[in-house]
């Protein structure tokens, strides 16, 4: 098992619960949609799952490392190395190139492999953008930057907090299949949050968080 | 509606309170160091008016000898044809250690005097006839009256507070003898009534010369040069202080974009939009303005004793060191902070102005582009070339602040465009992802930094052009005191008489006995003093010539050449090879031409058969004395217990240097003053840009935090590029401080004082700035680090769900 939550508890600072025993596994190369109203803590789970916040309790399990153990920089080693992230609104370094936000996370993780690079962008189409900076794409453009990033490093685990909430149809619809087509073809676990039945429907299982639970 | 208008717009700075503290604190630091400056000045020039309305200085045409004092037989010529004259006799006189003026009036002639009419108003005023006869009265304002009396040998002392701080008012007689100049008049005032038919100056008295009033030489004119520079260091910390409101401001105008927009949706005008700002900012101005006030005053009632001594040993400018409040000087002070704010707010006011109701909310269209860093780069180098043209092409000291201004301006206006350049440079070399991003993140921070980072260029330059200046002043100084003060021991004896028994009983004793004869001429250029000195080698060894003709001092001593200093040579385009008229049918050659620093005043020398054929009768009081060093106390003891004379009368060198030395440093205590106060506020621009460009940083900080790198890492890096950006800016600051301490010493110093000093380079000094500017970058950049640091990952993530 990749990712194994367990009973895992997480309030808000004023004291309102918005996880109660969640508990959640996701397999090596499994996709799994995460669906819900706003605000019942979607984003929060993913978050937690990514090691980007800590929890009240319970426990997550990431590759066989308790996430509670950890420490900041083990937060940070763990991001680096074994997840991925892709945000609603991109979150590209606006002061690096195309090429140099795609290389980005790999060379951080110490996984670059320049041929692999140069494939995503060919297989992204932005071969032709690569010494443009973010601020000069379009919105499509930047979230298939977002998601080269995010697969260059081959991570096991894929994590994806409604990467197509602000594009249009057509650009949801092409950016959804490049990653479901690339998570295939690497192997990585995803695991995405999402408002749209259309898309949880083509990920492999699905689960609802309502009022702090896994329905 | 205004209110409500009002309401929302006052809600920004509720909520960005730190914000509303910076542009206050800029406002107040560009007030208060250019009032202090312009508190300080006001002061001096009104202590001058004070001195010139008390004694009627500047009021009264006048008549004087340019060959020396003018004789009470020719006094009394003029008075017998008719010519309403009073005689006047003034010098300095030694007291306890200080110098004071005095000033011997006929007191039955002379125009009424403040002074002396308040003490015949007094409670219980002297008899008259007390004032004229002997002893006779000295009148002196009251901080110098317990000084006067604690002295054997004087007059009694009355108090008026109608007399400059160190001035002895008095009767002529009396004046003779405390100045032991007997028969001898300084000048005569020309009464304005005077009888018809009195016979023509050139008839009775040829060798006097009529000055008018208007051409007189008064202390403000003397001590221009002084105020201008202190004015021009006042002008540049105001113009550091206002790149913090600058800054501030045009945050603030682009965080309530959203709001102005939405204001404007509801049918707010932009008309009345942009009046309620302007006058918001206004308000601030104010508000800033009256603390800059209290600043300035604390600051200049520190600074002014300082100034003050300066001013007095400099010049002899009767300033003293008590400040007080003038209205004008609040008005003044308040009108600048005014119109700085609304000058720095100005782009930010006519940005909001312009902006259409449907244009983005956000940020980045308040950041610079580096289409906007290449146009103002552009401008920057316009300027430059202006200033160098304007320095080359024109003279005086007015052209030498406009180069200045062009040359530091220009190069504040190209710094971005250089560092943008420099920037990207080092991010094509670098090789590490973190590395790569730490240069391109800093590139895209610099619009937002650029305000701060061209204050600090300036403070830097500052520091580094002032620092230079007084420091190869000083080591020209140090050396030029060791070629002038060669003599072991420097006598004063209390009369002619006694300087000649001390002269008679010193030379089988020592080396050499110097004397030290002087007169004061009149010149077109001002005051001449002439010195004549004796043919010995001391002299043609040390004397500190910058420029002279072959065999100098032969033609000097031979009694067919003069030497001339600096200050004489460039205010008259005189050099060796020209001739100089020291009096009417006194021309001579000029051999060569001396370093003076320090006098403002012009100054020759010749033999001394010369001077007394020139000026018969100068005082022989004065003796430098050769000796072997280490017989010098011993010299010095026995002349003392010889004749009787008081511990100051005779001065060891190495006393005298310190003394000299003293009066420089503290020449420059109000430079220094102002130079550091400048780099502490560009320091304080640095960390108000970080902290408000604090919520610009989250947004850019958090993505690379989520891609794993720890908030440690990322608060280190923080201070990294804080002190990065100070160490690029402080190494383009160096050229820069470099030309600047040029056109101080070659440019500025030589219309403002009269001498041009060697340039020395100091590089431990700048290598001590270096590292405090690294300092200042880092301390200023921690704050916002260690808010980094301490950041929860909630408020991180929430930059994620913030911008849904």
């Amino acid at each position: 098992m990749l990712l194994n939550i367990e009973r895992v508890q997480k309030s808000y600072p004023g004291g309102r619960p918005v996880l109660r025993d969640v508990s959640l596994t996701l397999d090596q190369g499994q996709t799994l949609a995460l669906t819900g109203e706003s605000g019942s803590g979607k984003s929060t789970l993913l978050n937690l799952a990514a090691a980007l916040d800590g929890f009240d309790g319970g426990e997550i399990t990431l590759d066989g490392t308790a996430l509670s153990g950890l420490d900041d920089r083990g937060r940070a080693a763990l991001r680096r190395q074994s997840v991925s992230l892709v945000f609603q609104q991109f979150n590209l370094i606006p002061s690096l190139t195309v090429a140099q936000n795609l290389s980005f996370h790999a060379r951080l993780a110490n996984r670059e492999e320049t041929e692999w690079t140069t494939q995503l962008a060919e297989r992204l189409g932005l071969s032709d953008l690569l010494t443009r900076y973010p601020e000069n794409l379009s919105g499509g453009q930047q979230q298939r930057v977002a998601i080269g990033r995010a697969i260059a490093p081959r991570p096991k685990l894929l994590l994806a907090d409604e990467p197509t909430g602000n594009l249009d149809e057509t650009a949801s619809a092409t950016v959804l299949d490049l990653m479901l087509s690339l998570v295939s073809d690497t192997g990585a676990a995803l695991l995405l949050v999402t408002h749209s039945q259309d898309i949880a429907a083509r990920l492999d299982r699905q689960a609802h968080l309502a009022g702090g639970h896994i329905t | 509606m205004n209110r409500a208008i009002i309401q929302a717009l006052l809600s920004h700075w509720l909520r960005h309170r730190l914000q509303l503290v910076t542009l206050l604190i800029g406002i107040a630091l560009a007030t208060g160091l250019w009032s202090a400056v312009q508190a300080i000045n006001a002061e001096a020039r009104a202590s001058y008016q004070r001195a010139s309305d008390q004694l009627a200085l500047g009021l009264f045409d006048e008549l004087r000898d340019s060959s020396g004092p003018i004789s009470i037989e020719r006094y009394v010529v003029l008075r017998r044809a008719g010519w309403q004259v009073a005689a006047v006799l003034d010098g300095p006189m030694r007291v306890v250690g200080n110098t004071v003026q005095v000033m011997g009036v006929d007191m039955v002639a002379y125009p009424p005097l403040p002074a002396v009419t308040q003490i015949e108003q007094s409670e219980t005023p002297p008899d008259p006839a007390a004032m004229l006869t002997a002893p006779g009265r000295l009148i002196a304002a009251p901080e110098l009256v317990p000084i006067l009396q604690g002295q054997d040998g004087l007059p009694p002392v009355l108090s008026s507070n109608a007399l400059p701080p160190d001035l002895i008012l008095t009767d002529i007689g009396v004046a003779e003898t405390l100045l032991d100049k007997p028969g001898q008049i300084s000048r005569l005032i020309v009464l304005p009534t005077q009888p018809r038919g009195v016979p023509l100056l050139s008839d009775i008295a040829p060798e006097l010369e009529l000055v008018k009033a208007t051409d007189q030489l008064d202390t403000s004119q003397l001590t221009d040069s002084f105020h201008l520079n202190l004015t021009a260091f006042g002008l540049l910390s105001f113009a550091v202080g206002l790149f913090i409101v600058h800054g501030t401001v045009g945050l603030a105008f682009a965080q309530r974009r959203a709001m102005i927009r939405t204001l404007r949706a509801l049918g707010v005008s932009m008309r009345r939009l942009v009046w309620i700002v302007t006058i918001e900012l206004a308000v601030l101005a104010l508000i800033g303005g009256v603390l800059g006030l209290v600043l300035g005053f604390l600051l200049a009632g520190v600074l002014l004793p300082d100034v003050a001594a300066t001013l007095r040993g400099l010049y002899g400018a009767p300033v003293d060191g008590q400040l007080s409040l003038q209205p004008q000087w609040i008005l003044a002070g308040l009108a600048m902070a005014l119109g700085g704010t609304l000058l720095a707010s100005g782009h930010a006011l006519v940005r909001l102005s312009r902006m259409p109701l449907l244009s983005g909310a956000g940020l980045q269209a308040w950041r610079g582009s580096g289409k906007g860093q290449r146009s103002s780069g552009f401008v920057g180098t316009a300027l430059i070339a202006g200033g160098l043209v304007i320095g080359f092409v024109f003279e005086g000291l007015v052209a030498g602040f406009a180069m200045v201004g062009g040359i530091l301006t220009g190069a504040a206006l190209v710094l971005p465009y250089l560092l943008s350049l420099a920037l990207s440079v080092f991010q094509s070399r670098s090789q590490g992802p973190v590395a790569q991003w730490i240069w391109a993140d800093m590139r895209a921070q610099l619009p937002g930094l650029s305000l701060a980072l061209m204050a600090l260029l300036l403070a830097l330059a500052a520091n580094i052009g002032v620092g230079t200046m007084v420091s190869s002043f000083r080591l020209t100084f140090v050396g030029w005191l060791d070629q002038r003060l060669t003599s072991e021991l420097y006598v004063t004896a209390t009369d002619n008489q006694q300087g000649l028994q001390v002269a008679q009983w010193l030379k089988p004793q020592v080396d050499a006995v110097l004397p030290i004869r002087s007169v004061e001429l009149s010149h077109e250029t001002g005051p001449l003093f002439l010195y004549g000195i004796v043919d010995h080698q001391t002299y043609r060894d040390h004397w500190p010539l910058i420029t002279s003709s072959n065999g100098v001092w032969d033609q000097v001593l031979a009694g067919e050449a003069v030497l001339i200093n600096e200050q004489l040579a460039r205010r008259s385009t005189l050099w060796p090879g020209d001739n100089v008229t020291l009096s009417p049918g006194h021309i001579l050659p000029i051999a060569g031409v001396y370093s003076d620093y320090g006098n403002p005043t012009g100054q020759a020398i010749v033999s001394m058969s010369q001077l007394d054929q020139i000026a018969p009768g100068a005082d022989t009081r004065r003796f430098g004395i050769r000796i072997a060093p280490e017989r010098a106390t011993e010299m010095a003891q026995a002349l003392r217990d010889q004749f009787g004379l008081p511990r100051q009368s005779v001065v060891q060198q190495a006393a005298m240097k310190a003394q000299s030395l003293a009066i420089f440093d503290k020449t420059f205590v109000v430079t220094s003053a102002l130079n550091v106060l400048t780099l502490g506020v560009a320091g304080f621009a640095i960390l108000t840009s970080l902290l408000t460009l604090w919520t610009q940083r989250l947004p850019q900080i958090a993505p690379v935090w989520a891609l794993g790198l720890t908030r440690a890492q990322l608060a280190r890096l923080e201070l990294l590029r804080s002190v990065l950006l100070a160490a690029l800016t402080a190494t383009l600051a160096l050229p820069l401080g470099m030309v600047l301490a040029w056109a101080l010493l070659a440019v500025i110093n030589v219309q403002a004082f009269g001498w041009r000093l060697p340039m020395f380079l100091f590089p431990a000094d700048w290598a001590y700035l270096f590292l405090l500017t690294l300092l200042a970058a880092f301390v200023a950049a921690a704050l916002p680090a260690l808010r980094l640091l301490r950041l929860p990952p909630a408020d991180l993530l929430r930059v994620f769900a913030n911008e849904r």
